[in-house]
């Protein structure tokens, strides 16, 4: 099918809301081309490509909502979607929690979408397999790994006059290297919007240079160390607690942002007072929609934590109004201040200390704390003198990214990277961190 | 488990990010509707006609059509009934002895052709950088069949307002037994699954699954303090019955602390409870950190299981092919081929199987069209096997395939996915009860909590939703800020007592992911209530700010 553009769907959505009856009508548009391809002992193991595009109509009568897509768009199935979104409606219990979506205003358009991501074809995925593989076989190691880009569009409207469209690419690229033997395993992660922004060639040579270095790693005593997370070691540690960023939750007592005998935590300061962190749709880094497509709220470039305090929670419509507060579309990225060292700077001005590459199986243990387990991953060394002495076992550890925040040495250069299990889109810093709780090791290599 | 698939219907965030990818919202009426199976075989021959002819040297085709119901629940409101449906054709080739696969929603006769001859292009693509061609083992054609999961009750005919009512009853239960908030929420599958292959397979399958799991919170304002028991039903592969409740299908855990449940369950019975636990956990004693004997009820270890000895024991794992995502495996094949490799004690005995009834991974045929069965993975503590698909079956020299192969939706290309994978219960009589009599310090835990295990399957940590202290012989009071740490060679060998078929249960994941792009699949773990003597016991309470 033809990928539809502003004009498409403009027509499309005008003739959704022309046809519904209801008190209120939405329409969501979202189509998609995603191409892959995975390999794994230095071969390809699967390509392939999907294509999808789906119509969403949601209509309410007062408090009782009900939805219907399609993946047709003649004006006879539109109009069969509207009549059954309709149907459910009536037949829908009442939720008294149900909000209406707000009046229209212009989106301020975001820089989502690149030509020449839009662009990839199965040679230049095959190449970015290539670089790995071919490397790795010089050098007599094992790559897997896996490279997918996506080209999007989604369109927003409802019958209040709300109306967006924008398009979004992103390439996603990791890269996993191991010894022959498996005693050495390095990693690389790469994420952007623009594909020009990625090297493919220069992200599988730190995948092959950390699993060069892992090998012969030594076993050092569970404790609390000084730690130097790269960003791909905290990504998901901060996505954790950024999740738990619900006002109604701390509201209701059962958030780590609640306080005691009631009320939640904003304005608190609950981290040391250099941690600055933002939402921006805008940024040029790290874009996202300028909405949230779940509500249709537009979102803001908002503090989250501003020098060290709760400075924004998240409210659903419902709660907003409830608690007096303003609604806002939900953040899609998350943006946190760092300072000008690179990784390599950081471990320089470390006497001690142990360095981590990514983290891995972050599990939630108690949300009254954010504690969190899991495990460092394909690279993890000892630091002494400012310099990489050997590599270490990899640790278990049992630690809140609240203390995390609190336990701040220095922050090092910001980069653009993807969670590994979030939807958030990250531009954060690597960090020296002071007293990480590490509780166990493992042989896991 | 898939955390992000959790997150979803555990978070706050209900609704529309319940949608699979893929799925769209239909009225209930459509649900019933079925394709005819002839036309089915019309696109499927379509397909294999038209990669055979493109040069492939094998073709599998999967006509699928998903259907789901999620009803979400929040305290006494009903928050969203969502009914999606997804169709498409999946097709998968092997040309120049490389796979290629190519997916289409357009379910024309041209529309899968296309799509065949897509996938035969991308195997070509791929056959330039492939060292070992794609090796099948055989397995028989078996003509047309079909298989459908048995039920008594089609979820898709109960009406919406007796599911909410009853959802509703099980908050209002929850609330009334001591929880400040509850959210509940129904899954119900309709998977109708067509395989076809250049075997000479037509396998028509109609599967069926649900799960109704809930979460009660207590909430002490005063002292900031919360805790929540989440329900201690299982997923299963079976119909709306599984929400009878019958009597003969109830359970008193040991020491008599709560109900628990097989082959159907009361969900209003076990929400009180939860939301009289949920409050009770809020003063119950701080577990001291040290070993303890760990007393492991059915729906705690059926995740220790799945973690622990499933996935270390996938084939695709153990080979490397997982190795940029889940990761490998420490059940290398040199251990396996020493056939001396101690996994567990000498009375763990684990099964894998996709054929026990009720199970979710009871299918008739697996996605690669072939017959399901049962077989040994760890024997007398030994480790004896692993799980294969058809073209892993030669790499441990077994003449066919174990049926292992799955695909998430018609869009995904199938790959090898973990059967049910469960620890046989003791063969001498023994309850629960009776097992904790010869504990001196101990802990019992029940129901599932946090888990985290490395990349190769060797540390691990687990929480649970209850643990009770046991001390001399007898269930004490209620103990908090339990997790227990182990390695898993070490843990399986400290097992050292089980309960007997009276008392072995199910659990299971509706969310296990696996794969690039990631893929949800579904199975079931049973177990008896099992001892693990000496087990690592840390202290999870912390403070911050």
């Amino acid at each position: 099918m033809k990928k539809l553009n502003q004009e498409d769907t403009k027509r499309l959505a005008d003739k959704v809301l022309s046809l519904s009856k209801a008190d209120e009508c939405t329409v969501t548009i979202a189509g998609s081309r995603t191409g892959n391809i995975r390999y794994a002992r230095n071969a390809v193991s699967t390509a392939g490509l999907v294509e999808d595009t789906q119509l969403a109509v949601s209509v309410a009568y007062g408090k009782k909502q009900g939805t219907a897509t399609v993946n047709e768009f003649d004006d006879k199935s539109l109009e069969r979607a509207v009549r059954r979104a309709e149907d459910l409606a009536r037949l829908a219990p009442e939720n008294p929690e149900f909000m209406p979506t707000p009046s229209g205003a212009p989106f301020k358009s975001s820089p989502t979408f690149s030509a020449k991501t839009d662009a990839i074809d199965p040679e230049f995925r095959a190449q970015v397999a290539a670089y790995s593989i071919e490397a790795c076989r010089k050098n007599k190691l094992v790559a897997a790994g896996f490279f997918s880009d996506e080209s999007s569009f989604q369109t927003i409207a409802n019958s209040r006059g709300v109306f967006g469209h924008q398009q979004r690419t992103k390439v996603d690229f990791t890269c996993t290297v191991r010894t022959e033997d498996g005693r050495g395993s390095g990693w690389v992660r790469r994420d952007a919007s623009d594909v020009s922004k990625f090297d493919a060639r220069a992200a599988a040579d730190i995948a092959i240079e950390k699993a060069l270095r892992s090998v012969e790693a030594k076993a050092l005593e569970p404790g609390r160390y000084t730690v130097i997370l790269e960003p791909a070691a905290t990504s998901d540690l901060l996505a954790y607690m950024f999740n738990s960023f619900d006002a109604r939750s701390a509201d209701e007592g059962r958030s780590f942002l609640a306080k005691k005998g009631g009320a939640n935590r904003l304005g608190d300061k609950l981290f040391d007072e250099r941690v600055n962190v933002w939402a921006d749709p805008w940024n040029p880094d790290v874009p996202v929609l300028p909405w949230d497509a779940e509500t249709m709220l537009p979102r803001e470039k908002m503090d989250l934590i501003k020098n060290g305090k709760i400075a924004a929670l998240n409210y659903s419509p419902f709660w907003a109004k409830k608690q007096g507060a303003r609604a806002i579309g939900a953040p899609g990225n998350i943006v946190m201040a760092g300072g000008g060292k690179s990784t390599e700077e950081l471990i320089a001005s470390t006497k001690k200390g142990v360095l981590v590459t990514r983290t891995w199986y972050i599990r939630m243990v108690d949300p009254q704390t954010v504690l969190l387990t899991g495990l460092t991953r394909d690279g993890t060394f000892y630091i002494e003198n400012g310099k990489i002495k050997h590599p270490i076992k990899n640790f278990r550890f049992n630690e809140s990214p609240v203390t995390m925040l609190n336990n701040i040495d220095e922050l090092g250069r910001p980069e653009i990277l993807a969670g590994d299990e979030s939807d958030f889109q990250l531009l954060i810093p690597a960090m020296r961190v002071r007293d990480f709780n590490f509780t166990s090791l493992s042989d896991a290599v | 488990m898939e955390r992000r698939a959790f997150l979803n219907i555990g978070g706050a965030a209900l609704g529309a990010m319940l949608l699979p990818p893929f799925g769209r919202a239909i009225a209930a009426d459509e649900l019933l509707r079925p394709v005819e199976t002839k036309f089915k075989k019309m696109l499927a021959d379509t397909a294999l006609t038209a990669a055979t002819q493109a040069g492939a040297s094998y073709c599998d085709v999967r006509v699928g059509r998903y259907l789901n119901q999620f009803i979400t629940t929040r305290d006494l409101n009903i928050e969203n009934v969502t009914n999606t449906e997804s169709a498409g054709v999946g097709v998968r080739v092997i040309a120049g002895g490389a796979y290629g696969f190519a997916a289409t929603n357009d379910m024309s006769p041209d529309g899968v052709a296309a799509a065949a001859r897509q996938a035969v292009a991308i195997a070509r693509a791929n056959a330039k950088l492939q060292t070992e061609p794609v090796q099948l083992a055989p397995t028989p054609g078996v003509g047309e069949v079909a298989w459908a999961t048995p039920f008594k009750k089609d979820w898709r005919l109960v009406p919406i307002k007796e599911k909410a009512e009853l959802l509703i009853a099980g908050n209002k239960a929850g609330m009334d037994g001591g929880a400040s908030f509850m959210q509940s929420l129904l899954f119900q599958v309709n998977q109708q699954k067509y395989f076809a292959s250049t075997d000479g397979s037509y396998i028509d399958q109609d599967l069926h699954r649900l799960w109704v799991p809930f979460f009660a919170t207590a909430v002490d304002k005063a002292s900031g303090k919360f805790r929540s028991r989440s329900g201690l039903s299982t997923p299963v592969g079976m119909g709306y019955e599984y929400l009878d409740g019958r009597k003969e299908d109830k359970f008193l855990a040991a020491g008599g602390v709560t109900t628990l449940y097989r082959n159907s369950y009361d969900l209003v019975e076990d929400a009180r409870a939860a939301g009289k636990q949920a409050k009770q956990k809020l003063t119950a004693k701080s577990v001291q950190p040290g070993k303890y004997d760990l007393v492991l009820s059915p729906e705690h270890l059926w995740l220790t299981i799945h973690e622990s000895v499933g996935h270390p024991t996938e084939l695709d794992r153990v080979l490397g092919y997982e190795a940029n995502f889940a990761g490998t495996s420490f059940a290398t094949l040199d251990k396996w081929q020493t056939k001396k490799f101690k996994y567990g004690a000498d009375i763990v005995n684990i099964v894998a199987d996709k054929t026990t009834p009720g199970s979710l991974g009871a299918v008739g045929y697996d996605d690669e069209g072939v017959k399901c069965k049962r077989w040994d993975i760890i024997k007398d503590g030994v480790l004896v096997n692993y799980q294969a698909t058809r073209d892993q079956a030669h790499i441990i020299g077994e003449k066919e395939s174990h049926g292992c192969s799955y695909a998430d939706s018609w869009s995904s290309v199938q790959f090898q996915r973990m059967p049910n994978v469960s620890l046989a219960a003791g063969k001498k009589r023994l309850t629960p009860d009776e097992m904790v009599k010869d504990v001196k310090k101990g802990i019992y835990i029940v129901g599932d909590g946090s888990f985290s295990i490395d990349q190769q399957r060797y540390n691990f940590q687990f929480g649970g939703q209850l643990y009770y202290e046991i001390k001399d012989g007898k269930i004490g009071q209620p103990l908090e800020d339990v997790a227990y740490q182990a390695n898993t060679q070490e843990f399986w060998n400290a097992c050292s007592a089980l309960c007997d078929e009276r008392d072995w249960r199910m659990g299971g994941s509706f969310f296990d992911g696996k794969g690039q792009p990631s893929q949800s699949s579904i199975v079931s773990h049973g177990a008896p209530t099992t001892r693990f003597n000496g087990i690592n016991v840390i202290n999870t309470a912390r403070k911050i700010g």
